[in-house]
């Protein structure tokens, strides 16, 4: 590896050849404000113009972003010129850019206004622009909004959404001023490929993309008396959540999480984990009879609604692959209405189903049609992480001064295998684990499967499982990834028996609900979280020891894969095709 | 002719959808052939819309979205039908002061269309341009190839009769 010397704001350093002027400030601890560029996800497009910094020799000033370091340079990110330039480029931005900062979804949480700050601007000298709404908005997505007028045309979306998940729905059309970012034909989100991840509000600097706020109709349901709300949390709230008061990402807060929620005047906090666990089970039977009886393999997990919508535009000859299982979200709502009703004797009909969920794509699921199994919708509302965390903010709740507080029964109790689904690898170690065990009547000699963890792409593993011999077993998270995968299907190269898809890079804990921000230092942060729970924190770490499993087979479901669990818990899919079509040019 | 074409042949004759899939056909194989592609199918169906972006995305397996991409930031290219014959007025300084602004107006009112629109009948699109070089003809208007200069509104009526 060669490496370069040079001198920025007069120091003395050296980097790997190749490094741009942004990144070998930044690993000096120098900072270069930027709006644009990111290069986790392929991004440096030297768009936003707020990186400009002097080089010595060098006529104009140059964008850090994309200037090569070469021997000798000499970088000065602080001159007279340098802060003129900067703060001239930043005050044009604002300028076409409306100000709506007090009751923008981003206020407090906004790159520009830390640029702006970070610049030193106090006035903006030109007459703002006005600011139809009409035709800018675009609220059909059940997940996504998009408010073109706030887009400050860094193109973020577009690089994660092609470069990352190779959906591809989102382009720059237009030209000059009138550039826009939309999806094909200036349609409706709703009308494009859109999967409904969420990545780009991850990727989005300001208040142009957002989730689809659902926190009002969950006021008032709280409030009505004639309800009974009750409430499911995925396991990546927990390990994120605190983020958003301050504390580091990592945080497990699961008992303030509880705690608030019932503060919050839920009459039931109950847990996805323990759907999780129940998944577990019924997709863990499903797999062992498709070996049994020669059904489709690999059969892949269909807990990711992001995912599920993928295959469903781009691969929708492959549906016979993906596990019948609804997601542990859905199952939860089937039998909140159900086998909750039954056992706390309440009309399912005065039940409303909530869900906390790391995810965007969680809002379509639970509006698809054929999610009602129990004759009411499964799920009611679906609230992000960050969306949970405005409602605890607007109850006046002190978060970090919350006592820890424990789940309520029937469907709270959780194992570790259940935790770390929130986690890439971790339905596939929580499946391993119960498969093993059902197949040989003993444990795996270890729980921990580390080849299926950590943040590589496309993860294979092979285990042996008793009379089964070898079972290969691959894990893919981000739908670029995926796509790798779902190719080898296609061409009958892939030889698993199983496969765990995540729609999100890092799974669940970095889904588009997730707090901002989200980049791969929270995604390893909160994921040994998770894997904390599971080793650290929780009793039991298989989910067909989880007594509460137990029970509602006993007492309800009586069998995986049974006549109740095919009603409630398993669903169908639906060819979307593929309009869209996704090479490169 | 596939079924997926129908939609095609609303608007194209059976002989302009052969001609597209020959054009994609040519370009498919190699990297860069979206803005080849474009062109050769705008000069044979006269306009790219939905329908004709859709086969092209398909065809050269690329988003839907960057082809439309392209679509829009290239003026030379069009999603509306274009008329037969392509009016453009010179806008550019000399013409202006010497009255362009006003034979713009006439035109309008003439085709009863806005700038950059096309004539029902398809007769006619109504383009303006900044210089055409032919600064000492001003006001000047060129109609496909043609440049008639000195142009005054009273004579619009009477240029556009040669075309129609």
């Amino acid at each position: 590896m060669s490496t370069v010397k040079l001198t920025i704001d007069n120091r003395k350093i050296e980097v790997e050849a190749g490094t741009t002027i942004l990144e070998a400030a930044k690993k000096n601890g120098i900072k270069i404000p930027t709006l644009c560029a990111w290069t986790e996800i392929g991004h440096t497009p030297g768009a936003c113009r707020v990186c400009m910094t002097e080089v010595e020799g060098q006529k104009s000033l140059i964008a850090a972003c994309v200037f090569p370091v070469s021997e000798g340079m000499v970088v000065h990110t602080n001159t007279e010129k340098v802060r003129q330039a900067r703060k001239m480029v930043v005050e044009l931005l604002l300028a076409n850019h409306p100000q709506e900062c007090n009751f923008c979804v981003r206020n407090g949480n906004c790159e520009l206004q830390k640029v702006a700050e970070f610049v030193g601007l106090r006035e903006v000298r030109f007459d703002y622009t006005q600011f139809p709404k009409e035709g800018m908005i675009d609220r059909s997505s059940p997940s996504i909004v998009r408010d073109n007028r706030k887009c400050i045309e860094c193109h973020r979306c577009v690089a994660v959404c092609e470069n990352i998940q190779t959906v591809n729905v989102l382009t720059p059309a237009h030209r000059g001023s009138d550039v826009k970012v939309v999806p094909a034909f200036d349609l409706p989100l709703i009308e494009s490929n859109c999967v409904a991840c969420g990545q780009c509000i991850l990727a989005c600097p300001v208040g142009a993309l957002y989730e689809k706020d659902d926190v009002d109709a969950v006021w008032k349901v709280l409030q009505d008396p004639q309800k009974h709300v009750v409430v499911q949390e995925a396991p990546a709230i927990r390990a994120a959540l605190g983020e958003e008061f301050g504390l580091p990402a990592g945080t497990l807060v699961t008992g303030k999480m509880i705690a608030a929620l019932r503060r919050l005047g839920f009459a039931k906090v109950f847990d996805t984990n323990f759907t999780a666990d129940l998944t577990i089970i019924e997709e863990g039977n499903e797999l062992l009879k498709r070996v049994k009886e020669g059904g489709k393999l690999p059969m892949i997990t269909s807990c990711s609604p992001g995912w599920i919508k993928f295959c469903e535009h781009f691969y929708p000859e492959l549906l016979g692959h993906l596990s019948t299982c609804k997601s542990p979200q859905q199952m939860f709502g089937a039998l909140a209405k159900t086998y909750y009703a039954e056992t706390a004797g309440i009309d399912p009909q005065d039940i409303v189903s909530i869900s906390i969920m790391p995810c965007t794509a969680k809002k379509f699921e639970a509006q698809r049609p054929e999610m009602a199994s129990s004759g009411f919708r499964d799920v009611d509302y679906v609230l992000t992480t960050r969306e949970l965390a405005r409602m605890i903010k607007e109850a006046g709740i002190d978060f970090l001064n919350l006592p820890d507080e424990e789940y309520d029964a029937p469907m709270g109790e959780y194992t570790g295998a259940a935790t770390i689904f929130g986690a890439t690898g971790g339905v596939m170690e929580a499946a391993l684990r119960t498969v093993y065990a059902v197949v040989t009547g003993e444990n795996l000699p270890s729980l921990d499967i580390t080849p299926v963890r950590g943040l590589e792409g496309v993860k294979e593993a092979t285990v042996k499982v008793g009379a089964l011999g070898d079972v290969k077993v691959a894990v893919a998270h981000g739908l670029g990834n995926a796509r790798k995968i779902m190719d080898k299907i296609r061409d009958g190269s892939a030889d698993y028996a199983f496969i765990e898809i995540m729609c999100c890079p890092g799974g669940c804990i970095a889904g588009g609900g997730e707090p901002i921000p989200t980049n791969n230092e929270m995604r390893a942060l909160r994921s040994a979280a998770l894997y904390r729970d599971d080793g650290k924190v929780q009793k039991f770490r298989q989910s067909h020891e989880n007594p509460s499993i137990t029970k509602i087979y006993d007492k309800f479901l009586k069998e995986p894969l049974g006549h109740k669990s095919h009603q409630l818990l398993h669903t169908k899919y639906k060819k979307r095709g593929t309009e869209l079509p996704q090479g490169k040019d | 002719m596939k079924a997926e074409d129908s939609e095609l042949l609303k608007e194209f004759t059976t002989e302009q959808v052969a001609k597209l899939d020959e054009i994609i056909k040519k370009h498919k194989s190699k990297p860069g052939g979206l803005i080849p592609v474009l062109e050769e199918a705008q000069i044979a169906l006269e306009y790219l819309p939905i329908s004709v972006q859709k086969k092209i995305a398909a065809g050269l397996n690329l988003p839907l979205s960057r082809v439309y991409g392209v679509v829009t930031f290239y003026s030379f290219f069009t999603m509306t039908p274009r008329g037969k014959h392509t009016v453009r007025v010179c806008l550019g300084t000399a013409c202006y002061v010497r009255g362009g602004k006003a034979i713009a107006d006439t035109l309008k009112k003439e085709f009863g269309i806005e700038e950059g629109e096309t004539t029902p009948d398809r007769m006619f699109t109504l383009e303006t341009v900044r210089c055409l070089g032919a600064c000492g003809l001003g006001p000047v208007i060129v109609v496909d190839e043609e440049v008639h200069g000195r142009v005054k509104p009273s004579k619009v009526k009477e240029i556009l009769a040669q075309y129609t």
